[in-house]
């Protein structure tokens, strides 16, 4: 659910998802002993920091080695813990995405992969450090659940929520301070969209804090009498197929948004499911089987074309289709 | 079933490995050279030196067998068909449509079975994440991880081994299947591991070789525990106790036909 003054950006609260997580674990380590971090010298960084520090006897710092944390975390899972590896995307499951495979997958291994640093928003690292094809590299594993919370609190009701699912999930997370605009406290429940503005004329369906940018386009769009439906889509993999053909149903078109390559991503999900269900005429905006750059988050989505004024331009090109 | 008996022992090594030919010529594909090589040290574990219940495969306080050299998994099956964990006719389906015998281990198919593998290289950080998870849990259990020569070549396995030094991880045992061959051919000439046992050592292990296919030897070492994590480098010979096999590396990856199989299950059956 949307804080009511949602559309005034500056008023907002800027925190980022990787704090929610980091915050979200601390807590629930408290009464679940079971909870362990696996950590590949990115404590500080992954927001794992303080549950070192907390809980030493259950973190285990590996060093730079992804490919072993994720082999770890296996086995401290198929032994009754509850591992959390936390890297970045690009290493993980960038670097290790065979273990993920084998090790976690395959066995069902009871593990959270927690990425904190993806897509352009990662921002001046530049390219090899935005992970642009995790998404696409999670969803297509059997087993695995992947999950992309759009702010500070959703990502604190995530975190909660899959510390309960038996089972593997990728959690997908950025590292950029960004509006908080969903409610503390919001119902979250894994494999559920909710619709968070509701309108006839457009659907457009998101993952992530990039969503933030379509709240605004659909503000603007709003004083011109042009409604758009504006789903969050927290869960990539499995598709609320219900919410999301609901909505189409209604509107007709479709415009997805995520900061992740086009090819792979949430658009592609939609688009595999819808095609097969109700195809409707879309735009999958993502970026464009590119590289990003060093830059400022707004300064790289505004380049490569995922910020609000590209999404009004192709929300009026969709709707004169 | 815990024996100590040598002759016991042998005799159940010999029949893993008549149950190893079967398998493959049933299957018509598989790794014969690993898998022969290894039945005896499979015998002394299962039949001497673990603390386990096939009954009860869940039981918590179990030793964990972790088989990170996946694709010599008939010796697995064969071995723990024989402990009493699933009956000995599965063993006929390796391979095969339908079958919980799969070509690679899969823990969810079979009981017994700790992790999934194939992909080389994994299953020392899975035994790591374990023992580390024995100690958290202040448990009495151990955890084995078998390995291969070949799979040192692998980063990873590199890492887990530097990752049991640093937690001095003394509830893990690794057991090296030193047999010297690969799939392309020598390990000497495929990538030499040079001293393995100097290796270890500068890792911070503690270090014992013995003659992978000695029972007596086997006996002795493989209950061993120390005050860090220990390798085993067991010095085997690959398709041991088949002639025509034995230290060919090109007998790693393929299946023996049906006068192969004849010979082989012939020449295995003088031996008890
Ligand atoms: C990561 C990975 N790369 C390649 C392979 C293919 N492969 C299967 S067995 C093998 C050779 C391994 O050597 P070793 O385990 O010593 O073989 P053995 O002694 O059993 O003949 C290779 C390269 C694999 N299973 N995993
Ligand atoms: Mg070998």
């Amino acid at each position: 659910m949307l804080v009511s003054n949602w559309s005034q950006q500056n008023k907002l609260l800027k925190k980022s998802t990787r704090q929610g997580f980091g915050d979200a674990l601390l807590a629930l380590a408290k009464n679940n002993k079971n909870i362990v971090v696996v950590s590949a010298d990115l404590a500080e960084s992954t927001r794992v920091q303080k549950f070192g520090q907390k809980y030493p006897e259950r973190f285990v710092e590996v060093g730079v080695a992804e490919q072993n944390a994720m082999g770890i975390a296996a086995g401290l899972a198929l032994s009754g813990k509850i591992p959390f590896v936390a890297s970045f995307g690009v290493f993980s499951p960038g670097r290790n995405w065979d273990q993920l495979r084998v090790s976690v997958c395959y066995s069902k291994a009871n593990v959270k992969i927690v990425s904190t640093h993806t897509g352009l928003a990662v921002g001046e690292d530049g390219a090899s450090h935005q992970a642009l094809e995790d998404i696409a590299l999670t969803r297509v594993l059997p087993n695995l659940t992947v999950i992309a919370p759009a702010d500070y609190n959703e990502t604190v009701a995530v975190t909660k929520a899959i510390a309960k699912h038996p089972g593997p999930v990728y959690l997908r997370l950025a590292r950029q301070n960004s509006p908080v605009f969903t409610k503390i406290n919001s119902i979250f429940k894994i494999g559920r969209a909710e619709i968070l503005l509701r309108g006839n004329d457009i659907t457009l369906i998101a993952c992530g804090p990039v969503i933030y940018e379509a709240l605004l386009a659909a503000h603007e769009l709003a004083k011109k009498k042009i409604r758009v439906e504006i789903i969050n889509c927290p869960t990539i993999k499995p598709l609320d197929k219900k919410t999301i053909l609901r909505s189409v149903k209604k509107t007709k078109k479709l415009i997805t948004l995520e900061d992740h390559q086009k090819a792979g991503g949430l658009g592609s999900a939609l688009a595999e499911m819808l095609s097969q269900n109700y195809p409707v005429k879309s735009i999958i905006m993502g970026v464009n089987d590119t590289f990003g750059e060093s830059g400022k988050p707004d300064q790289l989505w505004d380049k490569y074309g995922l910020s609000k004024k590209h999404i009004v331009d192709n929300i009026k090109k969709l709707l004169k289709k | 079933m815990k024996t100590k008996n040598v002759q016991k022992l042998k005799q159940i090594a010999n029949q893993i490995r008549q149950d190893i030919i079967e398998m493959l010529y049933r299957a018509g594909s598989g790794h014969p050279a690993g898998a022969l090589g290894m039945a005896d040290i499979f015998a002394v574990l299962y039949f001497s030196v673990l603390s386990h219940t096939p009954e009860r495969p869940d039981n918590p306080n179990r030793d964990r067998v972790v088989l990170s050299n996946g694709h010599i998994c008939p010796v697995l099956y064969a071995t723990l068909a024989r402990a009493g964990y699933f009956p000995l006719v599965k063993l006929k389906t390796l391979r095969k449509i339908n079958s919980d015998l799969q070509g690679h281990p899969h823990n969810l198919d079979l009981p017994g079975v700790e992790t999934s593998s194939g992909p080389l290289g994994q299953g020392i950080s899975q035994a790591v994440g374990m023992a580390l998870a024995g100690k958290m849990d202040k448990a009495w259990h151990h955890i084995y991880c078998l390995t291969s020569d070949g799979e040192h070549n692998e980063g990873q396995l590199w890492e887990a081994v530097m990752t049991a030094n640093k937690y001095k991880l003394n509830n893990l045992t690794v057991i090296v299947d030193y047999n010297r061959i690969q799939i392309d051919g020598f390990t000497k000439d495929i990538m030499p591991l040079a001293s393995l046992r100097n290796k270890y050592l500068a890792f911070g292990w503690e270090v014992k070789e013995v003659g992978g296919n000695n029972i007596r030897e086997l006996l002795r070492v493989l209950p061993l525990r120390k005050n860090k994590p220990l390798v085993i480098i067991a010095h085997t010979t690959p398709g041991q106790g088949v002639s025509f096999m034995e230290d060919k590396w090109q007998w790693h990856g393929q299946a023996p036909d049906k006068d192969q199989t004849a010979e082989a299950l012939a020449e295995l059956k003088t031996k008890i």
